[in-house]
C-alpha cells in the first residue's frame, strides 16, 4: 500500500527525516508516534504526496509519488482518506455537502442513504445541516473521519485524530478506525498519546511506529 | 461529434455544475467589481468601436467623394480668359484618362465662394478665375504630363487634382481608425489585467478551501473550473450590460448631418449594429483565458 524507501525530507536546510525505509500492507493497523516536532505529521503529509521527499522513494498503491503528475496523484488521493488535526472543511457548506465531497470532486453523487448512514455511523446524524464551524472538536473530528471514509478509501491517515477531544470522544473515534481496519481498511494513525495506542491494542494487532533520531523504528511491546 | 456535442463544453462551462461551484465561498465584492469593471469597459468599447467604425466609413467617404475628380483654375486677363478656357478644354479632350471635362458657370463659381465671402458681397466686381471640373476615368489622369502640357498652352491654368486634400484628410481619418482599434486593443488588455488580478486574489482568499479540494482528491481542471465560471459570468453578464448602455448611447447621439459634419457621424450604420454583440463574447473568452491561467498559475504552488 504505501512504501518508503530510503526516504529523506527537510526544510531549509535542516533535515527532518533521513533514511526512512518502511511498508505497510494492506489491512495493517500502524500507529505512528514520537516527541512532539519529531515529523510525525510530514510523514502522514509524505504518504499522499502534500509534501515532496527531498530524497528515497516513496510508493502509493505500487506507483512512484514523486514522479507522478499533480492530476495523477489527485486521482490517487481519492482512494486515501485523510483526517488531520485541523480538520480542515468548507465552512460555507453544510456538513452533509462537505461529506459528499469526496464524491463530487470524482464526478460522482452521494446518495442520500448513504450519507444519512455514514452520518448515524459518527453520531453526527442530527448535524447533516449544521456548518462546520458550529460544530465541537470531538464532532468535527467524527466529521472529518466520516468525509475521509467517504469515497471508500482503501487507506485511512490520521493526523493526531485525537488531539483537540477528551478520552471518551477519543475511544469512540478509535472505536470507529478500529471497525474500518475490520473491514479491511489499511489505517496509519499519527499520535503521541500511549494511553491511546494502548486501548487500541486491546481491539485490534496493530503495530506501532516511532520516529527516533530522524529516522523510523518499529517499536515492540514495551508500549 | 454533432455541434450540440462540440457546444457543450463550453455550455457546461459557462451555465452548468452549480453544485460544483458551491466549492468556492462567495467572493462577494471581487466578483461584483469585476462585473462592473467589465461593464464599464464594454461600454467605453462600444465607443470605441463606433470612432474606428465611424473614421473608417469617413475616410471612405472622402476618398470616394473627391477621387477621379480634379479641376482645373485658370487665372488670366478677362480678354485670354476664354480662349485659355477653351485651350485647356482641348487640351483634356485629348488627354487620356479624361472621362469628360466642363467649365463651370459664373453661378456655380459664386456659389462655391458663397460659404466664405457671403451673400452680399458684389462678386461680378470681381476678377474670379474661371474653373473647369474634369471627372476622371477609373484609370486616372497623369497629373503631372497633363499640368505640362497645360502649362505650354493656357500659362494661367493650374492643375488641382485634390491629391494635397484628399491624402492627408484620409491619412488622418486612417490613424483615427487605428487609434479607435488600439483603444479596443488596450480596453480588451486591461479588461485581462483587471479579471487576473481579481482572481489571483480570489484565490489567494481562499488558500485553505483550494487546500482542502486537493486533499480529498480534486484535480486541478476542477478547482479552476469553478473559479473560472465564476469570473467568466460575472464578466459576460457586466459586459453585455455595459454594452447595451453603450449602444443605446451612441443611438441616442444626434443623427449624421453634413452641417455637424464627423461629430454627427459618430456611430453605426446599417449592419455595423451588430458588431457590438462581439463586445461581450470577446470580454467572455478573455476572461475565460485570463482567469484560466491565473487559476492554474496559482494551483501549481499547491501540492
Amino acid at each position: 500500500m504505501i512504501e518508503f524507501h530510503d526516504v529523506s525530507l527537510g526544510y531549509s536546510g535542516k533535515e527532518l527525516l533521513s533514511g526512512v525505509s518502511l511498508k505497510l500492507l494492506p489491512g495493517s493497523f500502524h500507529f505512528l508516534t514520537g516527541p512532539s516536532g519529531a515529523g510525525k505529521t510530514s510523514l502522514i503529509k509524505l504518504c499522499y504526496g502534500e509534501l515532496p521527499a527531498s530524497g528515497g522513494r516513496i510508493e502509493l498503491f505500487g506507483q512512484d509519488i514523486g514522479t507522478m503528475a499533480r492530476d495523477d496523484i489527485a486521482l490517487l488521493r481519492r482512494r486515501v482518506g485523510v483526517v488531520h488535526q485541523d480538520c480542515q472543511f468548507l465552512d460555507h457548506l453544510s456538513l452533509a455537502e462537505n461529506l459528499a465531497l469526496p464524491l463530487q470532486v470524482a464526478g460522482q453523487t452521494a446518495d442520500a442513504q448513504s450519507l444519512s448512514e455514514l452520518m448515524a455511523w459518527v453520531g453526527l446524524a442530527a448535524h447533516a445541516q449544521s456548518l462546520p464551524p458550529s460544530l465541537s472538536g470531538g464532532e468535527r473530528q467524527r466529521a472529518a473521519l466520516a468525509r475521509a471514509v467517504m469515497g471508500a478509501p482503501d487507506i485511512i491517515l490520521a493526523d493526531e485524530p485525537t488531539g483537540n477531544i477528551d478520552w471518551d470522544m477519543s475511544l469512540r473515534l478509535l472505536r470507529l478506525l478500529t471497525e474500518l481496519n475490520r473491514m479491511g481498511k489499511t489505517v496509519l494513525i499519527a499520535t503521541h498519546d500511549l494511553n491511546l495506542i494502548r486501548a487500541a491494542k486491546a481491539h485490534v494487532a496493530a503495530r506501532v511506529l516511532r520516529i527516533q533520531g530522524r529516522n523510523v523504528q518499529l517499536a515492540g511491546a514495551d508500549l | 461529434m454533432t455541434l450540440q456535442d462540440k457546444v457543450k463544453p463550453l455550455q457546461s462551462l459557462l451555465f452548468g455544475g452549480s453544485t460544483a461551484d458551491r466549492v468556492v465561498p462567495p467572493t462577494g465584492q471581487t466578483a461584483t467589481l469585476t462585473g462592473l469593471t467589465a461593464g464599464a469597459m464594454a461600454f467605453l468599447a462600444v465607443f470605441a468601436l463606433a470612432l474606428s467604425l465611424a473614421t473608417g466609413r469617413l475616410a471612405d467617404r472622402w476618398a470616394g467623394a473627391l477621387a477621379q475628380t480634379a479641376t482645373v483654375r485658370i487665372s488670366a486677363p478677362v480678354e485670354q480668359m476664354q480662349t485659355q478656357t477653351q485651350k485647356v478644354l482641348d487640351v483634356l479632350a485629348t488627354t487620356p484618362g479624361v472621362q469628360s471635362a466642363r467649365a463651370m458657370g459664373q453661378d456655380e463659381i459664386k456659389a462655391l465662394l458663397e460659404p466664405w465671402v457671403g451673400p452680399d458681397l458684389p462678386l461680378d466686381a470681381l476678377p474670379l478665375p474661371q474653373l473647369v471640373e474634369i471627372v476622371e476615368t477609373p484609370d486616372g489622369i497623369a497629373s503631372e504630363g497633363l499640368q505640362l502640357r497645360l502649362k505650354a498652352e493656357a500659362p494661367g491654368a493650374i492643375l488641382d487634382d485634390h491629391s494635397r486634400w484628399r491624402r492627408p484628410l484620409i491619412s488622418s481619418a486612417n490613424h483615427i481608425r487605428l487609434l479607435g482599434f488600439l483603444s479596443l486593443a488596450l480596453i480588451g488588455g486591461a479588461t485581462a489585467a483587471m479579471i487576473t488580478l481579481a482572481t489571483q486574489a480570489a484565490l489567494a482568499a481562499n488558500a485553505q478551501v483550494i487546500r482542502t479540494l486537493r486533499l480529498i482528491g480534486a484535480r486541478d481542471a476542477y478547482v479552476a473550473r469553478a473559479f473560472v465560471r465564476r469570473f467568466t459570468q460575472r464578466t459576460l453578464i457586466g459586459a453585455l450590460l455595459g454594452t447595451a448602455a453603450g449602444v443605446i448611447a451612441v443611438a441616442l447621439l444626434p443623427a449624421p448631418a453634413e452641417e455637424g459634419g464627423f461629430l454627427t457621424g459618430l456611430g453605426f450604420s446599417g449592419l455595423q449594429w451588430l458588431w457590438p454583440l462581439a463586445i461581450p463574447v470577446m470580454a467572455a473568452l478573455v476572461a475565460l483565458a485570463s482567469t484560466r491561467m491565473a487559476a492554474f498559475r496559482t494551483l501549481r504552488s499547491v501540492r
